[in-house]
Parts: structure tokens; sequence; C-alpha cells
């Protein structure tokens, strides 16, 4: 499938007091955005767990959108620079994970950025949909049938490949 | 008649093995109470011998190593057809461990490092091959998966067994559980327990302290000088994996002075063990702008090792992406 064409399934993450009303806002005043963005709730953004982030890749998203108030605005004091930090670090390991950390995005909106929430989704869309599928629950499917019948097998036709050393 | 006992080494070290005869006389009460059916590391006998058996005849099988080729698949089916009680035995069997770093590469990469390298002699750029012809007929050697699985993506298995390898009062206190069952004294735990291990982390068993104490640089251990002998280990800067691993060793690497390697695997609860330790890191930085965070955290040089060192196989992921892309 070209790129193009692609849909990308995008999991959102929202905390409840900032970015879901922004959301909110967005979808009350009728503004258009890209639709391919799930959203779910959180009370926090400090209260996204990385796990929830790999889950929704290897479940088959292609992106996971990370949404929290802006800095120093958070309802819980702080627990929004947790989210960054943790955010910043999965992104390195996802880069040795072979994923491109572009695939994973931090968004801070406030209650009133409904039009910031709207655009940003957007674009992050778009830079999803230039990035391709992702399609790891689909690989990861691909392993287990292989492994059902015989065909789980390496020939030697992958020494062929050059690497430099 | 006494129970039959095996034991197996896939894609491992033998270090699990060791494990099992250090608990010293203990390893007496499997002689007495099982018969060793299958134990390649320490007595004779053939996979043709263990096909010949009638299914669920071995009452205890204990499996250590990570699925790596088609003969390790091979017999772990073949065990798992034949034994009554099959154990995930140690922490590759379990989730992988160091072999199941070689998920970050593709099998041919692998290949072709190990025959390739600056200190390796091969001008003629000799590789195995699976199978060749001589005179006297067709031999065959094992053939390298596309990744290393722990044995649970591969065959249905009753009990895990975590540790790098398991320590050795732990072993012997699931053979004297496995003892009292046979004669009828004790239960068996539900299947699909973790056994042989806490039901904490770590951190719990660390007599380090903790003060709640936020960093401004990671640091390799070996960087750090003095390391300070009672103070929580990641306050100090070192990526210490205890908050994510699974208690049960009574937190043997801490109290010797090193961090902990995160051996026991995910603790309860923890379905990612990389998510858990990403969290555990990002809680001790002291900084709130990306620029500074990035900073700190270029002192973990290689952060997907480190948060994934002995559970990528086991992991939500399980591999690198171009791994799994290679037929």
């Amino acid at each position: 499938m070209d790129n193009e064409h692609f849909e990308p399934t995008i999991i959102g993450f929202t905390c409840n007091w900032c970015s879901y009303r922004a959301s909110d806002l967005a979808g009350t005043a009728r503004m258009k955005y890209a639709p391919n963005v799930r959203l779910i709730r959180l009370m926090c953004s400090g209260r996204l767990d990385p796990t929830f982030v790999l889950r929704a890749l290897s479940d088959g998203a292609d992106g996971v959108m990370i949404t929290g108030c802006h800095p120093g605005e958070c309802h819980y004091i702080e627990q929004n620079y947790k989210a960054l930090r943790r955010y910043l670090l999965l992104k390195r390991v996802l880069a040795g994970l072979g994923i491109e950390p572009e695939r994973v995005k931090l968004v801070w909106a406030s209650a009133a950025e409904g039009a910031r929430f709207a655009a940003e989704t957007t674009v992050f869309v778009e830079e999803v949909r230039k990035l391709g599928p992702l399609n790891l629950n689909e690989e990861c499917k691909m392993q287990k049938d292989e492994s059902d019948n015989s065909s789980f097998i390496i020939h030697p036709s992958p020494f062929e490949k050059e690497v430099s050393v | 008649m006494k129970p039959k006992f095996a034991m197996y080494w896939a894609a491992s070290c033998g270090g699990c093995e060791i494990a099992v005869l250090n608990t010293h006389e203990k390893i007496l009460d499997v002689d007495a109470n099982f018969d060793v059916v299958f134990w390649p590391v320490a007595m004779d006998a053939k996979y043709h011998d263990v096909e010949a058996m009638e299914d669920s005849s071995i009452l205890l099988t204990l499996f250590n190593g990570g699925i790596r080729n088609d003969e390790n698949e091979h017999i772990a089916k073949l065990l798992r057809q034949k034994s009554k009680i099959l154990v995930a035995f140690g922490s590759c069997a379990c989730e992988g461990c160091i072999p199941g770093l070689a998920n970050l590469s593709p099998v041919g990469d692998i290949i072709y490092t190990a025959f390739n390298t600056i200190t390796t002699d091969n001008p003629n750029a000799i590789y195995p091959r699976t199978s060749y012809d001589v005179p006297e007929g067709e031999l065959h050697i094992p053939t390298l998966s596309r990744m290393v699985r722990p044995l649970e993506q591969v065959v249905d298995v009753d009990y895990f067994m975590p540790g790098c390898p398991p320590e050795s009062h732990q072993i012997a206190a699931v053979i004297d559980l496995v003892i009292k069952v046979v004669k009828g004294e004790a239960e068996l735990p539900p299947k699909g327990s973790v056994i042989g291990a806490g039901d904490s982390t770590v951190c719990d068993e660390c007599p380090r302290a903790r003060n709640v104490k936020f960093i401004k640089e990671f640091k390799r251990i070996q960087d750090v000088a003095p390391v300070d002998p009672t103070l929580c280990l990641l306050e100090q800067g070192i990526p210490c994996n205890g908050p994510a691993t699974c208690s049960g060793c009574n937190a043997r690497c801490p109290q010797a002075g090193t961090q902990c390697i995160g051996c026991y695997g995910p603790a309860v609860g923890v379905m990612d063990y990389g998510a858990r330790l990403i969290t555990a890191f990002s809680s001790v930085i002291d900084a709130n702008t990306p620029e500074e965070i990035e900073h700190i955290l270029d002192g973990i040089p290689d952060p997907t090792g480190q948060v994934y060192r002995f559970n990528l196989a086991g992991s939500l992921l399980k591999a690198n992406r171009e791994a799994w892309r290679v037929k």
C-alpha cells in the first residue's frame, strides 16, 4: 500500500483537565481535524505508563499521541514533567527497537486550545502517514503462523548481504 | 517406581545447570526421589530415547534456554508432549535473557558478524551450512530461527522460575515442594505461576537507603568514586534495574556493591519490563526542560539494552523491527 492511501491508526492519550477539554472544545466548535485519532482519557499525562504506548504499537497502532497540560499548568502540580521525562527516554528506547521515534508525539494543549489540538492532530496524522504503516501486530502474527508449520527457517541467503565492519 | 525427572538446555549458557548442582546435598534428594531419565549435561541419553517414552510419562521437566533454532523447538515440543509438569527454568526460558538481545539484529547480520569480525580469521569467507553432502550421506546442523523466543511462545508452560541463574536456595525450595507433592503432602501452585521468586521488587529486599533524591546525571558505576555503600544506587545516578525486577534473590548485586541488572525478570504485575524501568529512571531525573532532560539521558549510552537487558524476547515488542522483517 502506498503511503498516500494509507490511513494511520493513532491512539491519543489525553489528560482530563486540559487536553481532553481541548478536544471537547474542538468538537463543540465544529473544528475539522483528521479522524484517525482514537482518544483515551487519563486523569493526567503523568498517569501515562510507557506500557500503554508499547501496547498500542504492538497491537496495531501506527502512532501514539500523548497530550497534557502546558508545563507549569498541571492540575496535579508537576506530573506533566514526569510525562515529558518518560516520553524522552521512551523515544530513545523505541529508536533502539527500530521504530521511528517520530511515531510518538507529545503535545501540550490547554482547555482553551481546541484549535491547537485539532491542528496538531492533523499535522501528526500526516507525519505518520509519511512514515507508513507500522503493522507490528501483523508481523507478530506472521511469526506465530511460521512456528506452526516448519517454514521458520533461514536459508544461508542472508549471508550475501554486505555488512560494513 | 520413582517419578521421572528431565532437564534440558536450549539457547542458554549452562549456568542454570550449575545452579542446580550448586544446591549441594539437595541434589541427592533429587536422585533419591526421582529417576533422572534425560539430562544431557549430566548423563548420556539420546533424543530417540525420549521419543520412545510414553506421553506425559516424565513428571517434572526443567527446561532452560530460549528457542533459537529448529533443534530447540523440536525438543521443546517433544518434552512438552512427554512431561506432566514443564517448568520454564531460568531467565532464558522465561524471557529470552542475554541470548534474547540477539533480537536487536536480523539473523543474517548475526551470522555474518560471527564469521567476519576483525578478530576472525576467515579469508575464504566460509559460513556454516545447515546441510552438507559427504560421501557417507547428508549432514545437518540446526538452523537458526528468525529470533530468540522464550519457551512460552512455542509451547504451553506450567510454571516459570526466573533468575540468571535461579538462586540455589530457591531451587532447593522448589525441589522440596515437588517432593512433597509427590508424597501427597502439598499441593501444586496454580498453573502459570511464577515459582521460586518473591512477590515484590528487588528494591524491597535491598537494604540501601532511599531518600527520594533527584539526580543531575547518569553515570556508569565505574565512573562513580566512591560508591556510597548505604545509599540507593539509582539516587547516586547509577542505572539500577531493581525497581522493575522481581524479588527473590535477596538483592544480591546491590548488597555486593553493584547495580541490579534485572536477571529475575519483571516483578509481579509488570506487563512490560522496559516500560517500568523507563518510568523508574525518569522518576529520578532532576530537570524540567527537554534540553536538560536529554542531556541527563545521554548518560545512558544504550537505553534499549539497559532496560531490556534480560527481557527483550519476552517484552511487548519482542525484537528490533529489522529482525521481524527478515524472512
